[in-house]
């Protein structure tokens, strides 16, 4: 990699103009569908299918994984798995164009790889409940949610952001 | 007069497709942001970079605005758009739960996606735990299903709770945004510089 690319591996787009495409996006998003963007619907699709794989009797008594699955037509078959799929593409086309492609573990110096990886994990473990508990996530509750001045929108955005800020303090060393 | 697909201008077809390219965008923008960088986002907690403030709330104030005023000229119909509904206590227990998990993996379901993409294992290991996290919410359902579908108000708005109107309620979010985006500034020239 030359040295200019290299330069630019940190360099990202001023967040108020990221913002005001998403922003737009998100008014595209209704425009046309009716509703708002969302993430973490695709990984519990992904989840729907994998036990369906496992134990299709077992999806159909659980009284959440029920919800999911309908007749012949597969759970992975939904408006989130798609845009997740175009998700994945768009992130990986921009980070194509700014050389931030490669396999590695980022974490502070100050932390090893193995502490990052069973954070990262705990995390997302706690994440994947949330946001099951309260319908969606930072995309789904939160953000669609704000668009359309939704309630349980804004509750959720203070719940999360609120209580990040309050556990900020123990993760610390984690990232400062 | 949108939306689009629900109204049969355009056709049920087109909602594939329109998923895979509004993903696309939506992924481009976060990565372009910096959301593929745990430690870009877990900045905006430590007061060393503010960029998911200032993404997350320029969007959120963009898109209300946008779509009130789409509604105003009568090219959207916001009484067909899908408001979030509003279970109280799920939303803030779900809410704060998923801010631990923010702070302490460093990503949202969203953003890991780009990480995923652009090939960070911690990513990798974090959407493995969000689909662990979701598998322990079904099996365990019987648990979490009164505080699921409890203390539930409707698909309601915050014209609704608050009974004012939209504009002025949009007015006020707009106002804390321009706010928080002030002092995140000066919050930011405060703190020791962090690099990633």
């Amino acid at each position: 990699m030359d040295k200019a690319s290299e330069n630019n591996k940190h360099v990202y787009w001023n967040p108020y103009f990221g913002g005001f495409l998403l922003g737009l996006l998100i008014i595209f998003t209704f425009y046309m569908t009716g509703r708002g963007l969302g993430a973490s619907g695709a990984m519990k699709s992904s989840v729907v299918t994998l036990v369906d794989k496992v134990s299709h009797e077992h999806t159909v008594n659980n009284g959440y994984y029920s919800k999911f699955v309908q007749g012949d037509e597969s759970p992975m078959n939904t408006w989130l798995v798609f845009e997740s799929l175009g998700v994945l593409a768009g992130a990986f086309i921009s980070g194509s164009l700014s050389g931030r492609i490669g396999f590695r573990v980022q974490h502070s110096p100050k932390i090893t790889s193995r502490r990052r990886l069973v954070f990262a994990l705990t995390g997302g473990v706690l994440f994947g409940l949330g946001a099951q508990i309260a319908r969606g996530c930072t995309s789904g509750a939160a953000l669609s949610g704000m668009a359309v001045l939704s309630t349980g929108g804004f509750i959720t955005m203070l719940a999360i952001f609120g209580t990040a800020y309050l556990f900020a303090y123990f993760f610390r060393k984690n990232w400062i | 007069m949108g939306p689009l697909i629900p109204n049969g201008i355009l056709t049920d077809e087109w909602n594939i497709i329109i998923a895979v390219l509004i993903g696309l965008a939506f992924g481009f923008i976060l990565e372009a942001s910096g959301f593929s960088s745990s430690r870009k986002l877990a900045g905006v907690f430590y007061g060393y970079d503010f960029a998911v403030l200032k993404v997350f709330f320029t969007a959120a104030v963009v898109s209300v605005i946008g779509l009130y005023y789409m509604d105003y000229l009568g090219w959207i119909e916001m009484g067909m758009l899908y408001v979030h509904p509003t279970y109280v206590w799920a939303a803030i227990i779900g809410g704060a739960i998923m801010g631990v998990g923010f702070v302490a993996g460093g990503f949202c379901p969203g953003t890991s996606l780009c990480a995923v993409a652009i090939g960070k294992l911690d990513a990798w290991i974090y959407v493995f735990g969000i689909m662990i996290g979701v598998f322990v919410f079904s099996e365990a359902y019987n648990v979490f299903e009164g505080l699921y579908n409890g203390s539930f108000l409707g698909n309601i708005t915050l014209v609704d709770s608050f009974d004012i109107p939209a504009s002025w309620i949009i007015f006020g979010v707009t106002v804390i945004a321009l706010a928080a985006f002030f002092v995140s500034d000066i919050v930011r020239k405060r703190i020791k510089k962090v690099f990633y």
